[in-house]
């Protein structure tokens, strides 16, 4: 069922890839969702499956050896997951678009930004004439605050954060209504990443966009987002706002992550790291996946699989103890 | 706390480091000048194209310098031959950025670890058994299980692979250790890990770290003192607990604002930068910041502008001061 | 130690091993190859064991009452134009071709190897003056050189082994050349500088392990070309002199009795073609086994 004001629903989306050293569980039983305007912001750390969700939605999983096992991706009424290719390949780009983090290989070297941009704009708008097509791809140029006058220029002629600006533009020309941004900024300078985080800020408000940020940097998440999941082992384990997330994080995992990143506003002597490492995907734990490395795991952690639990409308956390501790509150 | 009364164990003067290329002469690293004590951090900040990974790798002659010296323990190392250097080596080491391409693919753990202590001749090969043995202890030392001995870098995380990194540079038995971003490559909550191995190595073993990092946020509590570098120049330097509460440098402001701070509560005071960075190429006289500075002025552009003592260690290149 | 974990200690080699296998057609001309090189070693033992005498017996003896017979009951592949068994010869031959090949391509691997190993570290002088000296080599067209190589020297087996080995030199030495210029500026040789390693100690226990892949590669094509230049020359009358027996001198002869005798022709050039398509098709297969994520 779908809230009016949802624009993208993921249900018990699961995705496995099944290769030759044994099969992948890159996605178990995950749902969330992104509402019309709002940035939901993905946390996770290597292996924890943010890539495998954010190619899922737009049906990017490349098959062999992506399964997808089950799960429905409700976007505007309708389930992604049973549209062929023809029909998904018009929602990509129009509908929903992509940012992925590596702006150095997400242009082609051969031809020029103007072209790139025009080539989507072209894709979604067959109707429009060469000059609305062109005038549309100045427009976009403008608008990341690249001067219409370098549209001729090759992807090589700009440096990083400018051909993140580029892809940016080509993400936004159709006006989609959800940009999904895998690690958006990761590949450019601290400056740089923070003037690009604006601008798309910027933009997605003024062309009411949602967004769903894919970050592992929880400084990123904390300055743009206004909800959270976080990610783990391929389950999501807890979600809530921001604030329920930075100032009341339940899960052991996020209170850890919190506690284990250098900051500048805080004066540590030490840091707290988490110990051990994150299970390997193709031999989960049974249980709650983080339990091996849980200092308050009991043995119901491992018995069986754990639900997610609403603390409060917009609060869900996927933890015995963490339910525990909030129904005595 | 620094002991002015011993000689520092690092100084450099005046480095240069110059690139040629078809473009032009690409100055990398523009006169640094420094000193270190012993068991000391120096954390150098930048961005990309400030020259850090440059200039940790000049003063351990992995590049050549162009210009200037540096001093090891007194000795100086630049105009060492080729012998003596090697033997240097013994007490300047250098950790990577890149756990995964700074490893052989097809040496295992033990292999790697040996090499150190084969090539400086610390064992031969025929000590096989007392190679193995300090082999197994520098791997427990490092919090690397011993079952991973034959284990090749493909196979282990990032984390481990960085472990085997240090591994490798303390069979040495090193003074002075350069780490090149050694954290930026690795999962948030194995960075935590490897912050905290080193800093407890540092605090055994009376370490000397020279610390290069884009990663404020990072550099913070294990320095003393911080260089922040901008297109191959020193822009300001001065202590850690200085440098973050009264950052002067217009760039040092910006760089400050720019990192994002994980508390949604946190009020960001963000310093506007126009543009990009310029180029490092046969670049012109003057703050190569001027066209980004939001307080640039006409004397900015004249000539280079020299370090100023504004406060006792505390040294800024601005004319604004 | 779990399974997982005992599936992750596998070695490089293994891991290699294990993605040729799963080529069915590599894996398939493997078992020729292996085959080939069986038949190839029994016949030396027998001629050892034996003195010669099968070898004499059947290989070169001449009955020429029966010339030209086609394949029969006792005689699989025919009598040839002196009425010798043609299944003999073509197994006594085998060891010339796959041998002779093998031997040729080594020499040539270890001095193009070592050539294209400095060219590439050094750079600059040594790289021009070693690659131009190969240019020259590589402007000669390879059977052309072998010829002349063997004219000059003589028709021996050594002449013709050391004229083939020259005319891959060059191959051999760009494969390994390119391979160093990529290696030589990864982090793990930076490392290796900063720990004091020496030149030679990073040219040999560095680069020239981590560049076999393309170089085994090439290694393997390249017997298929040494034994096609082989049987060229033998041929040409260059190479392997008669009675002694080697398919392309076997070729060469039969092409005067074309019309009375399709066996004669037929199954020597078979024979040059299978042993070429199984070295081709397992070379290809180890391209592919070695290629891919070892990069990761």
């Amino acid at each position: 069922m779908q809230n009016k004001e949802e624009l993208l629903s993921i249900e018990n989306l699961t995705i496995h890839y099944e290769t030759d050293d044994g099969v992948v569980y890159a996605l178990n039983d995950v749902s969330l969702s992104v509402k019309k305007g709002e940035t939901l912001g993905l946390v996770g750390e290597t292996g924890a499956g943010k890539t495998t969700l954010a190619r899922g939605v737009l049906r990017l999983v490349p098959s062999p050896p992506g399964v997808i096992k089950n799960g429905k991706v409700m976007f505007g009424g309708t389930d992604l997951l049973s549209l062929n290719e023809v029909q998904m390949r018009a929602i990509r780009g129009s509908n929903i678009s992509m940012i992925f983090q590596d702006p150095m290989t997400s242009l082609n070297p051969v031809m020029t930004v103007g072209q790139q941009i025009q080539e989507v704009v072209e894709a979604h708008n067959r109707r429009f004439s060469k000059e609305e097509v062109i005038k549309q791809a100045h427009a976009m140029l403008e608008m990341v605050g690249i001067s219409a006058d370098r549209s001729s220029e090759y992807p090589h002629q700009f440096s990083g954060g400018m051909k993140q600006r580029v892809i940016i533009a080509i993400a936004l020309a159709c006006n989609p209504q959800l940009l999904i941004a895998d690690e958006p900024t990761t590949a450019l300078d601290v400056t740089i990443q923070a003037q690009v985080l604006d601008m798309i800020t910027a933009l997605k408000d003024r062309l009411h966009t949602a967004m769903l940020l894919i970050t592992h940097d929880l400084g990123v998440v904390a300055q743009n987002c206004d909800r959270v999941a976080i990610i783990y082992a391929g389950q999501i384990i807890e979600i809530g706002t921001l604030f329920d997330i930075f100032k009341h994080p339940l899960h052991p995992y996020t209170r850890g992550l919190l506690g284990s990143i250098p900051s500048l506003n805080k004066q540590v002597q030490r840091l707290s790291p988490i110990k051990g490492l994150m299970p390997d995907p193709t031999d989960l734990p049974a249980g709650c996946k983080f339990a091996p490395r849980c200092k308050y795991a009991i043995e119901a952690c491992s018995a069986a699989e754990i639900d997610m639990h609403s603390i409060n409308a917009n609060h869900q956390v996927r933890c015995i103890l963490a339910r525990e501790e909030a129904d005595d509150e | 706390m620094s002991n002015t009364d011993i000689q520092p164990i690092l100084q450099v003067e005046h480095l240069k480091k110059y690139f040629h290329t078809p473009h032009g002469i690409l100055h990398a690293v523009d006169d640094v000048s420094f000193s270190l004590n012993k068991g000391e951090t120096l954390g150098v900040v930048g961005e990309s194209g400030c020259g850090k990974s440059t200039l940790g790798r000049t003063i351990l002659r992995l590049h050549e310098p162009t210009e200037g010296k540096v001093f090891f323990e007194g000795q100086e190392v630049t105009s060492l031959d080729k012998r003596r250097m090697k033997a240097l080596r013994k007490d300047m080491q250098i950790i990577f950025q890149d756990p995964f391409a700074s490893l052989n693919p097809r040496m295992t753990v033990s292999e790697t670890i040996a090499e150190s202590l084969l090539i400086q001749k610390i064992f031969t090969r025929k000590q096989s058994d007392q190679l193995r043995k300090r082999v197994a202890e520098l791997m427990e030392y490092v919090g690397l299980s011993t079952k991973l001995v034959n284990s090749y870098p493909h196979e282990l995380d990032g984390g481990r692979r960085q472990r085997i990194g240090i591994a490798r540079v303390l069979a040495l038995d090193p003074k002075f250790i350069v780490c090149d971003e050694p954290v930026s490559a690795l999962d948030v909550s194995i960075q935590a890990q490897i912050l905290n191995l080193m800093q407890d190595l540092q605090d055994e073993l009376g370490l000397t770290y020279l610390f290069i990092t884009h990663d404020l946020s990072v550099v913070k509590h294990l320095s003393n003192d911080i260089i922040v570098m901008y297109l191959g120049q020193m822009v300001e330097k001065s202590s850690s607990s200085i440098l973050f509460e009264h950052p002067t440098h217009p760039y040092t402001q910006a760089l400050l604002s720019a990192i994002p701070v994980p508390d949604p509560e946190y009020e960001v005071q963000r310093v506007p930068l126009k543009g990009e960075l310029t180029s490092p190429l046969d670049p012109a006289l003057g703050c190569r910041f001027a066209k980004r500075c939001p307080y640039v002025r006409a004397a900015c552009l004249v000539d280079d502008i020299p370090l100023k003592e504004i406060a006792p260690g505390h040294y800024v290149a601005c004319t604004l001061v | 130690m779990s399974e997982t974990e005992k599936r992750k200690q596998r070695t490089l080699a293994a891991e290699t091993w294990r993605r040729f296998k799963k080529n069915r057609l590599a894996f398939a001309g493997m078992i020729v190859l292996i085959c080939l090189v069986l038949i190839a070693l029994s016949t030396i033992v027998i001629d050892l064991v034996t003195d010669k005498a099968i070898y004499d017996a059947y290989v070169i003896k001449q009955n020429l009452r029966m010339r030209l017979q086609g394949p029969s009951k006792e005689h699989i592949f025919g009598l040839d134009e002196f009425g010798r068994d043609i299944f003999m010869r073509m197994i006594w031959a085998v060891r010339y071709s796959l041998f002779m090949g093998t031997i040729a391509i080594a020499l040539s691997t270890i001095a193009g190897g070592l050539l294209g190993s400095l060219a590439g570290y050094y750079g600059k002088v040594t790289d021009n003056v070693i690659m131009r000296f190969m240019d020259v080599l590589l402007a000669i067209p390879s059977m052309l050189l072998a010829t002349a190589i063997v004219a000059a020297l003589g028709t021996s087996l050594t002449n013709v082994l050391i004229a083939i080995a020259i005319s891959y030199v060059p191959t051999f030495a760009r494969t390994v050349r390119a391979s160093v210029l990529t290696i030589k500026d990864q982090e793990y040789i930076e490392a290796a500088r900063a720990l004091g390693a020496s030149d030679s100690r990073i040219l040999f226990k560095y680069i020239l392990p981590n560049s076999m892949a393309p170089l085994i590669v090439q290694a393997t094509l390249g017997v298929a070309g040494a034994i096609l230049s082989i049987a060229g020359l033998s041929f040409l009358g260059l190479g392997i002199q008669p009675p002694t027996p080697e398919w392309g001198s076997m070729l060469s002869s039969a092409r005067a009795y074309i019309r009375e005798g399709w066996h004669i022709t037929v199954i020597p050039g078979l024979g040059i073609m299978i042993t070429i398509l199984s070295l081709n098709v397992m070379g290809d297969g180890l391209r592919d086994a070695l290629d891919p994520r070892l990069k990761k």
